[in-house]
């Protein structure tokens, strides 16, 4: 059984690999490079605890063979923060309480990484419906929701909605 | 969970797709978004020697009025079907249903060539094709040939499709003035295939005669069905509500759901005859607002 040669470029590092065809792009981070931020919670594309980006879209990697991310940027959680400090998505997860466990927030990260993206001042609704591919079992998803609001605002420069600033100076 | 080994190609030519293709028999399978093939090779429900990835070969993404025909390469992802701001305008339908698909990272992969090609009744592309009376261009060894949709869905994963044939492309007629399509399906959570799903397209003329009606069910047949009775009932008749009741009835007495864990037989004939009822009215109101 050949292996193939594969480029991948996984948060700003390019790494050269020879794969099996079946190994799929979770693996090919979690194991042969070591980066395991990102989760593997059902196996069955449906959690969205393995969510990355691939070339800027948010996709299951449980569900994408390594060989398909050739020639491909994949970022991860790993690749979110910077020297400066936090993403605001990261921070806001963390200020808004948006994690108990802690299981599903890469994936929930990476995924509304690409929805913010596409619409820079979502409404709650189309907040909920942009995680819909991603299972919370602790938090009831209502301080997912607020995390995400909470880094479309500093995205923006926006003032913060009114609710949520009273989370933050409570917390103060 | 892995799959079983295999070989991978990915060719950059249709020319190049085919022969491969050819060359490898039955044991060769195309890889479009992966997201319908990918989980069944996990669970080693299917295992294909080798797998032709598709997705390097050019221009097959595309969302395009061309003539009279609305045009949709087979590798346009269902996330640009979402977004297309052609289709959002003047074919509400594929709004309706490519937000019912899945999710968003299942959409940002999935196609809808793979959609139709995979010849799954449960998936939802397959009743709006026939509702918008679609055709299939397939690309093979022989040429290019043209498949009318109602000659498509052969059985249970089964197409009009040979071996070494790929599904380039689906032709929509552009309807005429007075058209409104819709779509729904009752899921049991975000990413749940039907329990049954509904696909109307609709003409209706100044007087409110129904000029051109075409109806698909999803997930309530071996293969998706279009509801014949209940189209024959409308057509050349004005719409009324009373009209529209007796074609729901007809679509939920001529599918043939089976019981499962989402639902009995009668609940889901049931669920047809509601949501039939709905989407009529609804493509009806959009065809009375003049959109498509
Ligand atoms: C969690 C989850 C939920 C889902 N929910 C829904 C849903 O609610 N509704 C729905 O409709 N679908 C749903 N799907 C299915 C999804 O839309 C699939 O992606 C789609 O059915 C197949 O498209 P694909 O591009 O991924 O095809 P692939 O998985 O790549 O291919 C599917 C089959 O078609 C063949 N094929 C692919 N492309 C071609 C081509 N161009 N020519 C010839 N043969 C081809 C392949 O060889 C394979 O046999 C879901 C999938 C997942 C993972
Ligand atoms: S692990 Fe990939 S979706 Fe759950
Ligand atoms: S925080 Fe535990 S699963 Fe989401």
């Amino acid at each position: 059984m050949a292996t193939k040669p594969i480029k991948v470029t996984l948060n700003g590092t390019e790494h050269s690999l020879e794969v099996e065809p079946r190994l799929l792009l979770v693996h090919l981070i979690r194991e042969n490079l070591s980066m395991t931020g990102t989760h593997i919670g059902c196996d069955t594309s449906n959690c969205g605890a393995c969510t990355i980006l691939l070339n800027g879209k948010s996709v299951k990697s449980c569900t994408v063979l390594a060989v398909q991310a050739n020639g491909k940027e994949v970022t991860t959680i790993e690749g979110m923060a910077t020297a400066e400090g936090l993403h605001p998505l990261q921070e806001g997860f963390r200020e808004m309480h948006g994690l108990q466990c802690g299981f599903c927030t890469p994936g929930m990260i990476m995924r509304a990484t690409e929805l913010l993206k596409q619409n820079t001042n979502p409404t709650e609704d189309e907040i909920r419906w942009g995680i819909s591919g991603n299972l919370c079992r602790c938090t009831g998803y209502n301080n997912i929701v607020k995390a995400i609001q909470y880094a479309a605002s500093k995205l923006n420069g926006t003032e913060m909605p009114a609710e949520l600033k009273e989370e933050v100076s409570a917390e103060e | 969970m892995i799959p079983e080994t295999f070989e991978y190609d990915s060719p950059s030519t249709l020319e190049e797709a085919i022969q491969l293709l050819q060359k490898h028999g039955d044991e060769a399978k195309i890889l479009s978004g992966g997201h319908s093939l990918i989980p069944m090779m996990k669970l080693r429900l299917a295992t294909p020697e080798r797998l032709i990835d598709i997705n390097g070969i050019p221009n097959l993404n595309y969302i395009k009025e061309e003539k009279d025909f609305l045009k949709i390469g087979a590798l346009t992802r269902e996330a640009d079907i979402e977004h297309s701001d052609l289709l959002k305008k003047k074919y509400p339908i594929f709004s309706d249903v490519t937000k019912l698909i899945a999710d968003p990272q299942v959409r940002n992969l999935s196609t809808i060539g793979g959609n139709l090609a995979h010849g799954d009744a449960a998936n939802d592309h397959p009743a709006v094709m026939l509702a918008l009376n679609a055709s299939i261009i397939a690309h093979g060894p022989e040429g290019t040939r043209t498949i009318a949709i109602d000659d498509f869905f052969h059985g249970f994963y089964m197409t009009a499709l040979n071996h070494a044939e790929i599904l380039t492309e689906i032709r929509i007629p552009i309807p005429g003035k007075g058209t409104g399509g819709a779509y729904h399906k009752l899921e049991r959570k975000v990413g749940d295939y039907a329990t049954a799903g509904v696909a109307v397209q609709m003409t209706l003329d100044g007087k409110g005669v129904c000029r051109y009606i075409g109806i698909g069910l999803t997930n309530v047949n071996m293969t998706p069905l279009r509801a014949s009775r209940s189209e024959k009932a409308l057509l050349g008749e004005k719409v009324t509500p009373g009209l529209i009741q007796e074609a729901a009835l007809y679509a939920s007495e001529d599918c043939n759901p089976s019981e499962d864990l989402r639902g009995s037989e009668e609940y889901k004939r049931h669920i047809v005859k509601v949501l039939t009822n709905r989407m009529l009215h609804k493509a009806a109101e959009r065809a009375m607002n003049g959109g498509a």
